[in-house]
């Protein structure tokens, strides 16, 4: 009788995070092959959410593709507005007055604020601290009410236009940015002391989920997430558009590339965004809000653009092909979050379940944007 | 001679099954009572007011969920074990309840004297860890699993600095009965003559209880819901009250061994009936726990257990050793 080679003893089994799950945000399915609690290979899995945004441009006029782009990014929907108006406005050669470049500036960091502010509420609620998280939206609100005032709404904004924005703004709104700023600088003793200082936290952020600059490179990580790991890499410097050049402000960095820096990237850069918007509110010119006679239905020219812009969660871009009608012939976004959350694949490895989460919600991925 | 121990066995059940009886009523609405104050507790910290629509200040609104999760649907899933599915919550909850048969609540006022008080107490808080495992395994759920599987190495690990830290105070009193442990109080609290002993029993406690930052085996940011994942309508609210009422006993033992049970402070109080003043330090250390959860993240299952092993044993160890050694030389 031939000898019986002993049944195979399977080590490992897989669990799958999500795509229902409360620390996915949003419907991300992550495979985990797991040894007891620690993952040995994790395999992101997307396309739950996903609706052909890029499809639906060849459709539409450039004016109606404008809602699509904050439903990307519904967290940073004013910014990939603003993106998508400058890729536009570079096609067919519109120049924008004065006074709009800087309203669209001041609500893009306003929005990049209430972006991280979400984030960090969030990021705090994964590792199971809770309150953090009403405070964050307790101050996001405010940012709503402002955005809201202009805008007309409070998180798909498609304010801006080709041109100019949608609506000027106020002495009203002003003030309350004004009012903002300084009730968020107030907040941060809070949230280090109830955060930054905690041991919990830092246990359970340093040396986790480290990104090097190499796997960075290699899967095309950006944003915060870069800047983590000590490569200044953001769009507003390295490519000032819009009015970004005349302001002072810095690009924080970290040097460990380790969730703890992830964090304080993100931290450090909402006060960053705050000197942005003073100074912008200090040197507000007057005039026209939006350029006049324009034609609601534009056709740029025959031609293509790829326009590149910092977007909350990183480098984004548009690529516009237009063949001289009214609807573009073929429109590509480059998103952040697919790149920041591909490098996941080799950053979970060897980690604890219980730093997936931490590591997950440290990269800050918006899924929808991922899938369009 | 036969006769009166036979009514005094008597008349010792009958305390036990009127005690029960209390117990039955006073537990359930206790816990109703906690999950109303963690709400209110938690909105107070968060910036907000909490359940406010139902009753005054919402208090009815613990009893409408409860009768809510009563209407529910019980679901089992297709491959849950059959017999130990639906046993798991029965059985989180009756050690539970018969740790109350020997807590003093007041001077007389306790179910039944036993000289191993506290060991019955450690010894019922421990087989809730049965009743985890079995629901998280009954289940057949991988999260339901791991948060069991979890739940087991927490309660394990912690259980030996809990004990050896009420065997610091076991040791001056020089007994295991509850009462005369908070009769031995009366003068001094024992949180003054063993601080370190009484931080070490109350971070177990709360490790003990499940409570964050130590909510484990319930991660809901890891495990989704933990080993209760699986379960709905009133098996779910079973493991709930037993959560609350097992955050009450350990309060309450905490009372007892480190602040003094039923005497007020300093002897101050005593008009005030022991229960009142027994009640109101539960109350406070439930809301330190609950004070606890709503501000600290989850610690790491790894941390956890290091901060066990490494820390908390050997800590208690060495206050165990040196308060034999004090007593010994006074």
């Amino acid at each position: 009788m031939a000898e019986q080679s002993a049944p195979p003893v399977q080590q490992t089994y897989s669990l799958n995070l999500g795509p229902q799950h409360p620390s996915t945000h949003g419907v991300l399915r992550v495979l985990l092959t797991m040894d007891g609690e620690f993952i040995v290979e994790a395999d992101p899995i997307i396309g739950y959410a996903h609706r052909g945004h890029e499809k639906m441009a060849e459709s539409r006029t450039y004016l109606q593709f404008m809602p699509n782009c904050s439903r990307m990014d519904y967290l940073s929907g004013m910014i990939y507005n603003h993106g998508f108006c400058l890729a536009v406005e570079k096609l067919a050669g519109i120049v924008p007055p004065e006074r709009a470049r800087y309203i669209r500036v001041i609500c893009s960091e306003l929005n990049r604020i209430s972006s991280h502010l979400l984030w960090f509420g969030t990021f705090v609620m994964d590792l199971g601290g809770f309150t953090p998280f009403l405070y964050c939206f307790d101050d996001r609100e405010r940012i709503l009410d402002i955005l809201d005032r202009v805008s007309g709404s409070r998180l798909t904004y498609s304010y801006c236009r080709f041109g100019g924005v949608a609506r000027d703004i106020d002495e009203v709104f002003v003030q309350a940015t004004r009012d903002f700023i300084q009730r968020l600088r107030s907040r941060w003793t809070d949230y280090h002391n109830l955060v930054t200082k905690n041991v919990i936290f830092i246990h359970r952020t340093r040396g986790v989920g480290v990104i090097d600059r190499e796997t960075a490179r290699q899967f095309g990580v950006t944003g915060p997430n870069l800047r983590a790991c000590g490569v200044p890499f953001d769009m507003r410097k390295v490519e000032p558009y819009e009015v970004y050049d005349r302001f002072d402000f810095q690009v924080p960095t970290g040097t460990r590339g380790d969730a703890l820096d992830r964090y304080c990237v993100r931290l450090e850069e909402m006060e960053q965004s705050c000197r942005i918007i003073e100074q912008a509110l200090d040197q507000l010119p007057e005039g026209p809000h939006r350029l006049e006679g324009l034609r609601l239905k534009i056709k740029p020219r025959r031609g293509e653009v790829y326009f590149a812009f910092e977007s909350a969660r990183g480098l984004t871009a548009y690529y516009l092909v237009s063949d001289g009608s009214a609807y573009p012939y073929r429109c590509h976004v480059r998103v952040p979050s697919y790149g920041n959350l591909h490098c996941l694949t080799e950053v979970l490895k060897e980690t604890l379940v219980a730093d997936a989460i931490s590591i997950l919600g440290s990269i800050d991925i918006v899924v929808p944007e991922i899938d369009r | 001679m036969t006769e009166t121990v036979a009514t005094s066995a008597g008349s010792d059940w009958l305390r036990i099954i009127i005690g029960l009886v209390v117990v039955l009523i006073f537990a359930p609405l206790n816990a109703l009572l906690l999950v109303w104050l963690e709400r209110k507790v938690a909105g107070h910290i968060q910036l907000r007011l909490g359940p406010m629509e139902v009753g005054p200040h919402g208090l009815l609104q613990t009893i409408v969920d409860g009768i809510k999760l009563l209407g529910k649907e019980l679901i089992t899933p297709s491959r849950a074990d059959r017999i130990l599915f639906p046993l798991a919550p029965v059985l989180v909850f009756m050690p539970v309840l018969l740790a109350f048969l020997v807590l003093p609540f007041g001077p007389q006022l306790v179910i039944r004297e036993m000289n191993v008080g506290l060991l019955l107490i450690f010894a019922f808080s421990t087989f809730t860890v049965l009743a985890i495992l079995t629901g998280g395994w009954a289940s057949n759920n991988k999260y339901a699993l791991l948060g069991a599987i979890r739940s087991v190495a927490q309660n394990v690990a912690y259980e030996i600095p809990l004990l050896l830290a009420a065997m610091a105070v076991v040791f001056m009193v020089r007994s295991f009965n509850l009462s005369e442990i908070v009769m031995a109080q009366h003068r001094v609290w024992f949180i003054f003559l063993q601080p370190v002993a009484g931080l070490i029993f109350f971070i177990c406690a709360t490790a003990e209880t499940n409570r964050a930052p130590f909510d484990i085996p319930e991660a809901e940011s890891e495990l989704v819901a933990g080993f209760h994942t699986e379960y709905s309508g009133m098996r779910f609210g079973l493991f709930f009250l037993a959560e609350y009422t097992n955050m009450f006993i350990v309060c309450a033992v905490a009372a007892t061994l480190f602040f003094g049970g039923w005497h007020g402070p300093f002897g101050f109080g005593l008009r005030i009936p022991g229960v009142v003043w027994f009640l109101l330090k539960t109350y406070v250390l439930l809301f330190v726990l609950m004070w606890f959860r709503w501000t600290f993240p989850r610690v790491r299952f790894d941390q956890l257990m290091n901060f066990s092993w490494k820390v908390m044993i050997p800590l208690s160890l060495v206050n165990l050793v040196v308060t034999a050694a004090v007593l010994k030389l006074l």
